[in-house]
């Protein structure tokens, strides 16, 4: 099938499978090997996306489904300066991450979630990010770097 | 809270890094999708492979029909287990065989004849496309004999039920440790009160969020391999890959590119790197297999699984006189790399942080029809800890003490260190009540217990418990000699290289693993720290053995205490040849010389002076060395350390339990720890942070589930239930600072502190929130129904006594 899209900005055309989940486009036909793939129930969050500027599992959204719809994937986050964007920021001023490896997911999770919350309660970023999994930092960090964020009032576009 | 320190590019004053909170090297390149785990590795031509596992818990293989399969588009071919059998130089290997008797059925990557776990894996498919792969693994047709399946560990421990028929017997091995067995009997014939407990250990799942991965390019004319696998361990897997396959080692190549977490599951060398080396030989194309949730549920090991006999033998006064503790041991279907030694891990601290003068231990290991069992965070200390913890509140409750009292009643003193122990460890250093009274301060103990008064004098159905915790662990795996005595097959040293590059720029090379610790951010200021230079100016190389040739990897709490110090030495050792080199261009004598600020200095004329940079590129022209010393500034070591090291500390849960619901919410935590000089404290929260809910959670909610037949229910991360953001509070944290004498930094190692200390904190906690309703003990996952039948069942037996407690 057919499918065009914008994703960080650029667009993109392809003939793709029916079958291809969005987060296989994103990582095998575009070759953005930020977004991650954990699980295989939508449980773990890693292949969190925007999609539309929602946060989306790219592993339950098919790819056509994302059809005319504009993606950022955490490669699409940093300024075009190549300096972290402010949430990126947070998370290593306060030791969001270990290994790292759902932390794209849990950026992008965060950073839609501060657009609907622009001044969390502890409380509130806990729920926001409850459908993503961190497994190494007990989730204390990563929600001190979102309340920090929340802060900056410089966050997605 | 401590402000995070930013500049890192200014040049330090030696001795001016250590201690603080530099955040992390590591982390630009996981926040901008820029790293590269094994699963984003490109490899052009690479075919996927797609294994079929059994459905059964037990069965004999009695069909294996791949004719399907390999006619479905894009497959390569399609293996059964003897169709590889002559690929494997020896079975998959068992690097401890902690008795000269023990038994280790031949275990090899697929299985031919029988199945004995549910996930044992039959056959393998190859494919262009990883989907193609896939399609055909569902097409291969196996044929199934069921033979029974044994589950439960006391009933593979009676032998009803063989795993390995050919065995006779479930028991792997009898392990003892009984120093003075007849001090043991006596203590508890003398014992003003006993305590004897049992408790289970759930097996857990250990569900780092990268599933494993593993991908081999052969050279087929160059007769080389390079794999690279989610590792924790590519030093040991290259070893153990050459042994089994029959590969020179030197023609491997083991890189363990960004790994998404391990907690001891990527501790082993498992079948599928066997076979994707093997394929890559066979085929002579790369090879790639990335695991599903499913597979890594069923596929990788599994953690815990023991039943624990526990007994105090207290005086009058509370005072400990033995502990007697006996441990049947979950091995599952096979032994995979350190399997048997995880019991024996814990051996040695079944009397926790308390004197104790007589001391006996035995383990009982069984076979069964699961997943096999293996290191998972903590590893047989989080269990001992367990034990004791739980069961030092079982004698407060018997003597009618607060659990804090009988805990300081007990507590080794801090002026006894060195401890030699009753099991026969040596503590290095500890202070266990400065630790306890902090955390007890921290979590205003006074005040939970007066709350904790007035809502059972209100009748209240929301009960408050407050649960403790005070632990020792033995970290920094390990003196070579005491590895020796317990049989396992290797050293626990550790080697680095610190070299000064012509530029001034310094490269250090490690033979540990990190995969989420730290280490390029911890190991850089150990070597600023020393020389006097930027953390910035620091590079470190890691987890590729043609990279750093030697080394033992990461896992125990080893890296900094045992890892971290072969740097620091190395440091030094470059230090002191730099300051021939000084000497040398100063004309001064090597003695009379002092480092200062990156540079050495004439002691009493610091106008005569020349950098480290200088001397560096001195090194590297070699036009005016001294005599006798060669060019390059560069030095390695290997570290064997001449002890373990003993963290230890005290935790504080509490917990709000609805006596209607059965629910538990743990509502504050508190923790002290005690991890000696901290390199980074910013890097020892987070560790305690996520250490903590690995412990929380096998305390409420984890356990990898089997029905009778051992089939696993907890496939998938919707069913095994990995802790989110909303389960789990903020944590309260607290340190003392007790320096180990073991090494030159005086540190000790965390990774592992929160998992051993959070499970008997907060399970204490549940037990003391309902323990003015008569309830004494619940098993793990502490789940509502648990706590709804726990209360159901102290209610009917206060009613039949007819009496309030």
């Amino acid at each position: 099938m057919r499918l065009s899209m914008t994703v960080n900005g650029t667009w993109f055309e392809h003939d793709v499978e029916p079958r291809l989940l969005l987060v296989h486009y994103i990582r095998d036909v575009l070759g953005l090997t930020g977004t991650n793939v954990g699980c295989d129930t939508t449980s773990c969050g890693a292949c969190t996306v925007l999609l539309d500027g929602e946060s989306v599992k790219a592993c339950t959204v098919l790819a056509v489904q994302a059809d005319g719809a504009e993606i950022t994937t955490i490669e699409g986050l940093a300024r075009s300066d190549g300096s972290l964007h402010p949430l990126q920021e947070a998370f290593r001023e306060h030791h969001g991450l270990q290994c790292g490896f759902c932390t794209p997911g849990m950026v992008m999770a965060a950073a839609s979630f501060l657009r609907e919350h622009p001044d969390p309660t502890e409380a509130e970023v806990r729920e926001g990010l409850e459908g993503n999994l961190c497994r190494c930092t007990g989730y204390h960090n990563i929600v001190q770097a979102v309340l920090a964020a929340a802060t900056t009032k410089e966050l997605v576009r | 809270m401590s402000t995070t320190v930013t500049g890192t590019d200014q040049p330090r004053a030696p001795g001016t890094v250590m201690g603080t909170r530099l955040r992390r090297k590591e982390d630009p390149a996981l926040l901008s999708g820029e790293a590269l785990f094994v699963h984003d590795l490109v490899v052009p031509g690479a075919l996927h492979l797609s294994f079929v596992r059994s459905p059964s818990a037990h069965a004999r293989v009695t069909a294996l029909d791949l004719s399907a399969a390999q006619a479905m588009p894009g497959v390569v071919a399609v293996f059964g287990g003897a169709d590889l059998m002559s690929e494997w130089a020896a079975p998959m290997p068992c690097a401890w065989p902690v008795t000269s008797d023990m038994k280790n059925p031949p275990h090899y990557p697929l299985a031919t004849d029988e199945v004995r776990y549910v996930g044992d894996a039959v056959a393998v498919v190859v494919a262009e496309t990883e989907a193609q792969a896939q399609d055909a693994a569902s097409a291969v047709a196996v044929g199934y004999d069921a033979l029974p399946a044994v589950v439960d560990l006391e009933d593979a421990a009676s032998d009803r039920v063989l795993v390995h028929s050919a065995l006779g017997t479930n028991r792997s091995y009898i392990w003892e440790l009984a120093p003075d067995a007849e001090a043991v009997e006596r203590a508890f014939a003398e014992a003003a009160h006993v305590v004897s407990e049992r408790y289970v250990q759930q097996r857990l799942i250990p569900a780092a969020i990268e599933p494993r991965g593993v991908c081999v390019v052969p050279q087929p004319f160059g007769g080389e391999y390079t794999v690279y696998s989610a590792t924790q361990i590519p030093h040991i897997l290259r070893t153990m890959l050459g042994i089994s396959l029959g590969i020179p080692e030197a023609r491997l190549r083991v890189v363990a590119p960004a790994v998404g977490g391990g907690f001891g599951s990527k501790l082993n060398v498992y079948a599928e790197e066997l076979i994707c080396v093997a394929l890559a030989r066979r085929l002579r194309r790369p090879v790639r297999w990335s695991e599903g949730r499913s597979e890594n549920s069923q596929a990788t090991i599994h953690g815990r699984g023991q039943i624990q006999h526990i007994e105090l033998a207290a005086d009058a006064a509370g005072r400990l006189k033995a502990v007697r503790v006996r441990l049947l041991a979950d091995m599952g279907a096979y032994l995979q790399l350190v399997t048997p030694g995880i019991p024996l891990l814990g051996a040695f601290l079944y009397h926790g942080v308390y004197d104790v003068p007589a001391y006996s231990f035995s383990c009982v290991s069984v076979f069964t029809n699961k997943t096999p069992t293996d290191a998972y965070r903590g590893a047989g200390r989080p269990e001992a800890t367990y034990a004791i913890e739980r069961a030092m509140d079982a004698l407060a409750r018997k003597l009618g003490l607060d659990p804090a009292e009988v805990r300081r009643r007990n507590f080794i003193p801090a002026d006894k260190f060195p401890y030699p122990s009753a099991p026969g460890l040596v503590f290095d250093s500890g202070n266990y009540a400065a630790g306890l009274e902090k955390a007890l301060g921290l979590a205003d103990y006074e005040g939970l217990r007066g709350e904790q008064a007035r809502r059972r004098g209100a009748g209240s159905t929301r009960h408050l418990g407050i649960g403790l915790s005070s632990y020792v662990e033995m970290c920094g795996l390990a003196p070579s000699r005491v590895l020796a005595s317990l049989n396992y097959s290797a050293g626990g040293w550790e080697a680095a290289t610190v070299r000064v590059l012509p530029t001034a720029k310094v490269q250090v090379v490690t033979g540990t693993s990190p995969h989420g610790q730290g280490h390029v951010t911890s190991w850089s200021m150990i070597v600023a720290d020393k020389l006097g230079i930027s953390p910035d100016d620091v590079e470190v190389l890691h987890s590729d053995t043609a990279v750093s040739p030697f080394g033992l990897d990461t896992y125990g709490s080893r890296s900094l205490s045992v890892g971290g110090t072969a740097v620091y030495l190395a440091a030094e050792r470059v230090l002191e040849k730099a300051r021939l080199i000084a000497a040398h261009q100063l004309e001064a004598a090597p003695e009379d010389l002092e480092y200062e600020g990156g540079a050495f200095k004439v002691r009493g004329s610091p106008h005569k002076s020349v950098p480290l940079g200088v001397i560096a590129f001195e090194a590297f022209t070699a036009h005016d060395l001294p005599e006798g010393v060669e060019p390059t500034l560069e030095a390695s070591v290997s570290w064997d350390p001449p002890n373990f090291t003993f963290p230890f500390g005290t935790h504080v849960a509490v917990v709000d339990v609805d006596g209607e619901t059965g629910r538990v919410e743990l509502v504050r935590y508190v923790a002290v720890d005690d991890c000696g000089n901290q390199v980074n404290p910013l890097i020892v929260e987070g560790q305690v942070h996520g250490g903590i809910a690995q412990g929380v959670a096998q305390a409420l909610w984890e356990e990898a589930a089997y029905d009778p037949e051992g089939n696993l229910l907890t496939t998938t991360l919707a069913d095994y239930l990995v802790p989110a953001a909303t389960e789990l509070p903020s944590f309260v944290l607290g340190r003392t600072v007790t320096p180990s004498p073991t090494n030159p930094m005086g540190v000790k190692g965390v990774g592992e502190a929160g998992t051993i200390a959070a499970t008997p904190a907060v399970v204490n906690a549940v037990v003391d929130a309902l323990s003015h309703l008569g309830v004494r003990g619940i098993e793990m996952p502490v789940t509502p129904e648990r706590v709804w039948r726990a209360l159901s069942d102290a209610t009917q037996e206060t009613q039949e006594k007819g009496e309030p407690r």
